[in-house]
């Protein structure tokens, strides 16, 4: 096959290539993934669907820049272990990439085949990728640099976290990670659910880390058992914030605090990080709601969607206050939340919630909003419409309207600049901060983005540590 | 994994008492301060105060009564077991300063919590009057370590079975009445008695501070479990508190979250009966 390509011969035209996977009435029932994930045939049928072009735009629009053609063509070749280092290169967790990326915003929305049909399904090749290597069992130990004597403590172990840990203890640098919940893995762990990122997907990228000698220390909340300046004190050449932002946003509408109402953070923690659906063989309760609504329209909003569900709920409804162009999810979750029943109630916002003598939530006021002029974002801003209230029941809220910076950590860090919004200064090239020997990337520093978007920052990071470590450690902007 | 180091049973097997060498914690805890717990790989995130810390020994003293699930399961732990996690010291620290009388009022494990805060008001240099309650004799935990905390300690009970016959509420009263200049309660123990506390303190106009236990999570901040509402505004009492102005705190709020998920910790309690041979 490969040589027929090389000869440029003109190739049938064959379609983008569907993933298998469950069918909605039967994934509903349970928490395993969804998509199956290509098979070799299908992976090497899409891969051959791939243009090769010679100015490809699909690197550029990677924010890690993977050489994507190139690792397509070694999938046509049926090369998938070079496919995968060719990844590796660039991306160090393409298992969980090729899974969570907005593909759509991304690669595969520049994609020169995607002017005319549909663009090549880079995401699945990625996933189909890292999936073979994983399932080979043979996950290569690289060699690293000879140490350096220098000490690397990252707080946060995010996505953000992780890349910069791995990147550095590669250059021959001691590293350390502190985390504050039990495990490690952030938003990949407590967040984003079984059936969308399979949580011992995340582990064997932890577990590769501490292979390659990473210390990891979980259930180290910075800021209290440890600031950050007892860090430096202890010998820590250089730190890196990757604290996410973890803050959950409420609506401040009356009845918010009743029972049956979770921020996303919350619902999402127990149901994931604590496996509640697994109760009582785990412990952490969650509570069953029938009759679910779920404010906002992001990825967390069809994750906690699409969990209600998952958790015995009769009736799933997501209430947005824009229309449906606005809505930030990936394509795919709101794809499948929608297979899956979810019902969405667009343009419309709860003005309060209502609740039984026990303090449980019954239901909601809601109001109908308009579209006005564009606001900050660029987005049409949401204006009410007077006199279109009308009540909505429900026995279970979940509050998906975003989330923000938790102030735990800077408060307790001087010299540390916020910007208004309470997100952490850093440049946007190097990730250095105004705090001397300190950098901090991902969320924190962006406010909520993407795992690609944490990671790259990640990435940054760690090449202007190393530069500062091994020279000379004077200069700081 | 954090090594039980000592076990101690109390009050008629409802209360116990671990020493746990957690060196890290032990180092920084000041009073007021609670860690998370973990005790298994399935188990649940319970918040639990501080009783005491020795830092050059590296331990912490954890004192808890045994209402549930999860202390069952840490109740049936011995000296030598492991416990998974121990997340700490969260929370913030008691704010202690030189004020001249406090009380410090106590009621059934509440006691514990407040042991370590009687001591540190003592420590700063206050008349420290403390008042411990208890159902009956048999339930009343820590009566020589508050003595040694205190100046002045009073002991009530419910049932009369030993000290005042009555409420804590009771003791507070006389001595409010008694024109000692009172310029600070501490209330710690069942929502209802910290309510009842605050009532009265606030008809004496005495600033009163409590410790909230609503339901936790993560204890860090991220998830809201342990939202309470003082003075209206929505708080985290694991990151704000666990200590808040009494006479501001909706305490009906904050007993109605307390019990969101009854019938689940009667199905897991249950459960865990069914499967210890006792
Ligand atoms: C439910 C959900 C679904 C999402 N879905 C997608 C998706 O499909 N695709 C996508 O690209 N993005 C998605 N995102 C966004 C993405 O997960 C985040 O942008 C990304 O995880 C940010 O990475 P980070 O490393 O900055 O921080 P995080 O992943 O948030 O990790 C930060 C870590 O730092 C720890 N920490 C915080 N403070 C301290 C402290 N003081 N001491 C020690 N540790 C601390 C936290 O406990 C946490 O583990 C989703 C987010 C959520 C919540
Ligand atoms: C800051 C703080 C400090 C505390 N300190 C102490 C202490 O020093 N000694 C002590 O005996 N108790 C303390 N508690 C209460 C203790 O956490 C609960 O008694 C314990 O979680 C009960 O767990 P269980 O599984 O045994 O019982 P369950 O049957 O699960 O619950 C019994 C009751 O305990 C409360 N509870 C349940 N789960 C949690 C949770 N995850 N977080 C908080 N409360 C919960 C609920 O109100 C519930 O109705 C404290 C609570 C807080 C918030
Ligand atoms: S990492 Fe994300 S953006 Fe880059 S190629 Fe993979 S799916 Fe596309
Ligand atoms: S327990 Fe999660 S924010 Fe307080």
């Amino acid at each position: 096959m490969a040589e027929e390509k090389a000869k440029g011969k003109k190739k049938e035209k064959v379609p983008r290539q569907k993933m298998l996977e469950q069918k909605p009435e039967d994934r509903v029932q349970n928490f395993d993934e969804v998509p199956f994930g290509y098979t070799p045939e299908l992976a090497r049928l899409e891969a051959g669907r791939c243009l090769q072009c010679k100015k490809p735009k699909c690197i550029d629009g990677c924010p890690v820049e993977i050489d994507i053609p190139a690792f397509i063509q070694l999938i046509y070749e049926g090369d998938f272990m070079g496919a995968a280092h060719k990844l590796k290169e660039q991306n160090s967790l393409p298992a969980i990439c090729g899974r969570v990326c907005p593909q759509e915003d991304q690669c595969e929305k520049v994609c020169i085949l995607g002017k005319k049909d549909e663009p090549v399904a880079v995401g699945r090749l990625e996933r189909f990728t890292a999936d073979w290597e994983r399932a080979q069992g043979e996950i290569e130990i690289p060699e690293k640099d000879p140490p350096t004597g220098k000490r690397v403590a990252v707080v946060g172990s995010g996505p953000a976290g992780l890349t910069l840990a791995g990147d550095l203890i590669k250059k021959g640098h001691e590293v350390t990670i502190f985390e504050a919940l039990h495990k490690t893995g952030g938003v990949l762990v407590y967040g984003i659910p079984e059936f969308r990122l399979p949580k011992a997907i995340v582990q064997a990228e932890v577990d590769y880390l501490a292979q390659l000698g990473v210390e990891i220390k979980a259930g180290h909340v910075i800021g209290r058992i440890k600031t950050v300046d007892e860090l430096s004190e202890e010998g820590y050449d250089a730190i890196f914030l990757g604290l996410g932002a973890g803050l959950p946003l409420f609506m401040n509408i009356p009845g918010e605090n009743l029972c049956g109402i979770y921020s996303a953070n919350e619902y999402l923690t127990r149901s994931n990080l604590m496996k509640a659906y697994l109760f009582p063989e785990y412990d952490t309760p969650i509570a069953k709601g029938k009759n679910v609504t779920v404010l906002g329209a992001g990825n967390v909003s069809m994750d906690s969607a699409r969990t209600a569900l998952r958790l015995g709920a009769d009736k799933v409804r997501i209430v947005y206050r824009r229309s449906r162009v606005e809505m930030p999810a990936r394509i795919e979750e709101v794809h499948h939340a929608e297979e899956e029943g979810v019902e969405f109630h667009l343009l419309t916002t709860p003005t309060r919630c209502m609740g039984d003598d026990d303090g449980w939530v019954t239901g909601m006021e809601c109001i109908r909003m308009e579209l006005g002029e564009p606001d900050e974002s660029g987005r049409r801003r949401p204006i009410p419409i007077k006199g279109s209230e009308f009540s909505m029941d429900c026995d279970l809220v979940v509050v998906a309207i975003g989330a923000g910076a938790n102030p735990l950590l800077p408060t307790t860090t001087p010299g540390l600049e916020l910007n208004k919004r309470g997100y952490i200064v850093a440049d946007e090239e190097d990730g250095k901060t105004t705090k001397k020997g300190v950098w901090a990337g991902g969320d924190i520093v962006t406010g909520s983005a993407t795992v690609i978007l944490a990671m790259g920052a990640g990435r940054h990071a760690a090449n202007s540590m190393h530069d500062y470590l091994m020279n000379g450690q004077t200069t700081w902007p | 994994m954090f090594r039980i180091l000592e076990k101690r049973e109390m009050a008629e097997r409802t209360v116990c008492e671990f020493k746990i060498e957690v060196p890290d914690i032990a180092k920084k805890a000041q009073p007021g301060q609670f860690v998370v717990i973990r005790a298994n790989e399935t188990g649940e995130r319970i918040p639990l105060t501080m009783a005491g810390t020795d830092p050059e020994a590296g331990t912490i003293n954890i004192i808890f009564q045994v209402v549930g699930k999860t202390t069952g399961l840490l109740r049936s732990f011995e000296e030598g077991d492991e416990i998974s996690d121990i997340i700490g010291p969260l929370g913030v620290p008691t704010h202690v300063e030189k004020l001249g009388t406090v009380m410090c009022v106590g009621g059934g494990t509440g006691v514990a919590v407040m042991y370590p805060i009687t001591k540190a008001y003592k420590e700063a240099g206050n008349h420290v009057i403390a008042i411990i309650g208890a159902r009956t004799k048999d339930l009343l935990i820590l009566e020589e370590e508050m003595k040694a905390a205190s100046h002045d300690l009073r002991v009530t009970t419910d049932d009369g079975s030993y000290g005042h016959h009555g409420f804590v509420t009771d003791v507070l009263k006389q001595i409010l009445d008694g024109g000692d200049d009172v310029k600070l309660v501490v209330a710690i123990g069942p929502v209802p008695m910290m309510k009842f506390v605050c009532k009265m303190t606030k008809e004496y106009d005495v600033k009163t501070v409590v410790s909230l236990n609503p339901i936790m999570v993560d204890a860090t901040g991220m998830c809201g479990a342990c939202r309470v509402s003082v003075a209206g505004k929505t708080r985290f009492c694991c990151v704000e508190g666990p200590e808040f102005d009494g006479h501001q705190v909706d305490f009906e709020e904050l007993v109605k979250r307390q019990r969101a998920y009854l019938t689940e910790e009667k199905v897991s309690l249950d459960r865990f009966m069914g499967q210890i041979p006792e």
